[in-house]
């Protein structure tokens, strides 16, 4: 028989080792799924993990993608990761990056065709307070009416996105459209473009942000007073409330941090790699953030690794869809399975297996 | 005597620790059987092995002469092993038949069971509603849904875990008379317990654990409480001296302090007045459940009270937070350890931060200075002799009472003007216990002004200068303990409480 002992304190190792454990163990069945599928396992998990970096004919393209999915996936990513150590569970990240996007777009378009240098300042602003105010609908609710805030911030996502088609499709869209829907492209608006810095990297703003917000939550989380408080309020709600902490000031500082850095990143994505706003510019990286978040144990450093792997699948995915054909749905079930396995190995963190000898119940 | 469970040789390790080691021991029929020991001596995981709970390394029961080894507790239960715990597991907006059921393997129909259920309250002398919720009920009646849980199944050996912990000095009897009466019948009771007077009153034997080895059974009777105590802890324990001296200003006063009750089981408190000089020790005694979490709540800042009912030093501070509280120098203790009192998966380090940060200068600028936290908890681990391989083990790490030391050390040296806590040594074995009540007489030595909130009545009678009792959220008026005996404030926590229901319209 088989048992499950609750460790003394949370073993290190494991912390360390679920990650990589829940990574292989995706590879394994996930292996066995593309041989299902009639594919060859070896070459489909290899078009995916190597390919995008090595391969002598995509490397040069699909390399510098690597960046430009992982930037927004960690910005997002961080900032729920915040909440999450808090017990507070923004799902609509999405919605607030949607919003972002919007909100930063519309206040750009607004000084059309300024050449200003403080305009993209002006915008990335404009954005991360789009995605605050968004993330700040669920907090108030909570605070004031004690809804829960998973659901209204994923719903909120809905309402969101319905605001980025009217957006698109009326009142952001580009006069010079020809009718189509979509914004102007700030790829041609070159005082507002969020390009490369250094060429073929796929380094742009956002990913500076990234990384800078990696460092700051580090610094907050491991360092600063707050971020103490915001862990207590996870560990044990009591124990803040007896040191001091108002539960409602955490709810709003979460949700602040994960909206706004979710609205910067849906601002540096429409400037940059999207190029304009339209109806489907976002692809999910709201939602994918918070698999990120988990698969990073809401560390830091841990969610740089696993932006970079998150964003390896999704480049690897597109490659195995073009070289082998796979269907695109099966790559989304292969990132289900790595959230899958993170999940079910991370048990091990809090509790070990122990084997009854030859007794059964 | 004819022998029932005789244990032999039991032996239990866990990792860097040997809970039990070749413990041996036999329970007569019909005995009431003392187990002692410190906190972490082996008790537990000794009754757990006895429940089926927890699997021997080593070692053989026999219950009746024929082996017994339980692989779970409804084993136990078959073979008539019957346990009360220390904790409850009842659900409170379920009534006490519907509780009973649930802990059964096959319950009778619902009416057979209210049936049996005010046979057996009969019987034994345990009065007990089955169609109330257990919501409404008292600790006291609490623990009568469980051992009529157990009587039901007609158990050979009842263990029971700490049973008078929460009981008034009535109840106590009540419960005393019952297993007097499942003794005479031919029932074996396990006893578990800290209370020595208590061991000697009603046990026939009594087997002493230290450090997970059986150090000596005795007849209780034929002993003192202090040479058990000895036993117990391995050397003699310093009693906390009584002290005398002038009692200083009033350093906290509540004016009519009334609080809406926090949830749909709490208690409101109703106009709680009360006030305490420094130098002086109030002890506030009360049976679980009759506003005490709530009255440290109002006392400490996590739940404000309205404007005008708590002074400190003369300044309304009703409106202030747990923080503007702690700068001003009211400090408190809650009575829940792991969750309330200190985060059970953060560190001590991190612990120690949790009501140190302003005090001790733990925070400069915003930014932890973790090396000042880790010197912080060294210290209140080594001044509270806290048992721990260091300050970065986690909080549930600990044993009860070792984090207790933890949590009552960590803000008597943060040196307060006043420090309200409850149940200061909840769980803490006798040695310790000692140490800490010499620790919260030294703090009001030195001018600060305490108040115990303890179910304890030793504990309160020892350091106490005057002592109050809470009933249903109300604060009986002060007394110098001087005046009263255990039977006076056994009426004043039992007896006004019948009072009150009295003329509660009135």
């Amino acid at each position: 028989m088989i048992r499950l002992e609750k460790r003394p304190q949370p073993s290190r190792l494991w912390t360390i080792v679920t990650p990589l454990l829940a990574v292989v163990l995706t590879m394994v069945v996930g292996g066995i799924m593309f041989a299902l599928l009639g594919k060859p396992p070896l070459e489909a998990i290899r078009t995916i993990f190597w390919d995008p970096l090595f391969h002598p004919q995509f490397a040069s393209y699909s390399r510098p993608q690597l960046l430009v999915k992982a930037g927004p996936l960690i910005l997002i990513a961080i900032g729920l990761s915040i909440g999450f150590k808090a017990g507070i569970w923004n799902i609509g990240a999405e919605g607030q990056y949607i919003m972002g996007a919007v909100t930063g777009a519309a206040v750009g378009l607004a000084f059309y065709p300024s050449e200003s240098v403080l305009l993209f300042p002006l915008m990335v602003i404009a954005g991360a307070l789009g995605g605050w105010a968004w993330a700040m609908i669920p907090a108030v609710l909570k605070t004031k009416l004690g809804t829960n805030e998973i659901l209204v911030s994923l719903m909120l996502v809905y309402v969101a996105e319905n605001i980025l088609a009217s957006a698109s499709a009326s009142w952001l869209r580009s006069p010079e459209g020809m009718g189509f829907p979509g914004s102007r492209n700030f790829k041609q608006w070159p005082a507002v473009h969020n390009d490369e810095l250094i060429a073929n990297t796929g380094m742009h703003w956002g990913v500076v942000c990234a990384f800078i917000a990696v460092i700051a939550a580090y610094v907050l989380m491991a360092r600063h007073i707050q971020g103490f408080n915001i862990r207590l309020t996870g560990e044990a709600p009591r124990a803040a409330r007896f040191s001091g902490v108002t539960p409602a000031r955490i709810v709003f500082l979460c949700l602040g941090i994960s909206g706004a850095l979710a609205g910067m990143a849906g601002l540096f994505e429409v400037t940059g790699p999207a190029g304009q706003i339209t109806i489907d510019f976002n692809s999910g990286y709201g939602f994918t953030a918070i698999i990120v978040a988990f698969l990073g144990r809401l560390n830091p450093v841990g969610i740089l690794l696993a932006g970079l792997l998150m964003a390896l699948t999704y480049i690897g995915g597109e490659l195995a869809q073009l070289m082998l054909g796979l269907p695109g749905a099966s790559i989304q079930l292969f990132q289900g399975m790595l959230l899958f396995f993170l999940l079910a190995t991370d048990v091990f963190t809090n509790y070990r297996i122990r084997f009854a000898k030859g007794e059964l119940a | 005597m004819a022998t029932l469970l005789s244990i032999r040789g039991l032996t239990k390790a866990y990792p860097g620790v040997v809970a039990n080691d070749d413990v041996s021991f036999d329970i007569g029929k019909g005995e009431i059987h003392a187990l002692l020991g410190e906190n972490g001596a082996g008790k537990s995981t000794l009754v757990k092995m006895i429940f089926g709970l927890v699997k021997p390394d080593a070692g053989e029961m026999a219950l009746d002469g024929a082996a017994y080894a339980p692989a779970k507790p409804s084993d136990a239960r078959r073979s008539g092993v019957a346990m009360v715990f220390q904790h409850f597991s009842l659900f409170e907006a379920l009534d006490v038949a519907e509780n009973v059921a649930l802990g059964m393997e096959n319950p009778p129909r619902p009416r057979d069971l209210a049936r049996q259920i005010r046979e057996v309250s009969e019987t034994y002398g345990l009065p007990l509603d089955p169609t109330r919720t257990v919501g409404t009920l008292s600790a006291g009646e609490r623990q009568r849904v469980e051992i009529i849980r157990c009587l039901l199944q007609n158990p050979r050996l009842l263990i029971m875990d700490e049973p008078t912990s929460v009981l008034t000095p009535q109840e106590v009897d009540i419960l005393f008379q019952t297993l007097n009466k499942l003794r005479a019948e031919g029932t074996s009771i396990l006893y578990i317990s800290h209370k020595l007077e208590e061991i000697r009153a009603l046990c026939d034997e009594a087997t002493i654990l230290r450090l997970g080895k059986n150090v000596g059974t005795c007849t209780p009777r034929e002993v003192t409480a202090r040479q058990m105590a000895e036993l117990m802890v391995g050397s003699s324990f310093n009693a906390p001296e009584a002290r005398a001296g002038e009692k200083g200003e009033v350093l906290l006063r509540t004016d009519k302090l009334s609080l809406p009750a926090p949830g749909a089981f709490g208690t409101p408190l109703r106009e709680v007045s009360l006030e305490v000089r420094a130098g002086e020790v109030l002890g506030i005694a009360g049976v679980a459940g009759n506003g005490q979490d709530e009255l440290l709540m109002a006392l400490s800042g996590e739940r404000l009270a309205p404007a005008g009912t708590i002074f400190f030093k003369g300044q309304d501070v009703s409106r202030l937070g747990p923080i503007g509280r702690r700068d001003a120098g009211l400090l408190s203790g809650p009575e829940e350890r792991l969750g309330h009192a200190a985060a059970p998966n953060m560190s001590l380090t991190e612990n120690a931060v949790l009501t140190g940060a302003r005090r001790e200068g733990l925070v400069q600028g915003g930014f932890i200075d973790w090396g000042k936290s880790k010197a912080f908890a060294e210290k209140v681990i080594e001044r509270f002799d806290v048992r721990t391989p260091g300050p970065g083990t986690a909080a549930r790490a600990l044993s009860g009472g070792n984090l207790q030391k933890f949590v009552v050390g960590r803000e008597i040296l943060q040196s307060p003007d006043v420090f309200v806590v409850n149940q200061p040594t909840w769980g803490v074995d006798a040695a310790a216990a000692a140490a800490i009540r010499q620790a919260l007489l030294d703090l009001a030595a030195k001018g600060a002004a305490i108040i115990v909130i303890s179910q304890d009545l030793d504990e309160l009678m020892e350091i106490s200068d005057r002592f109050a009792a809470l009933n249903e959220g109300r604060l009986s008026p002060a007394r110098a303990v001087a005046e009263l005996d255990i039977e006076k404030i056994g009426l004043m926590m039992g007896g006004a409480h019948d009072m009150e229901v009295a003329h509660v319209d009135g």
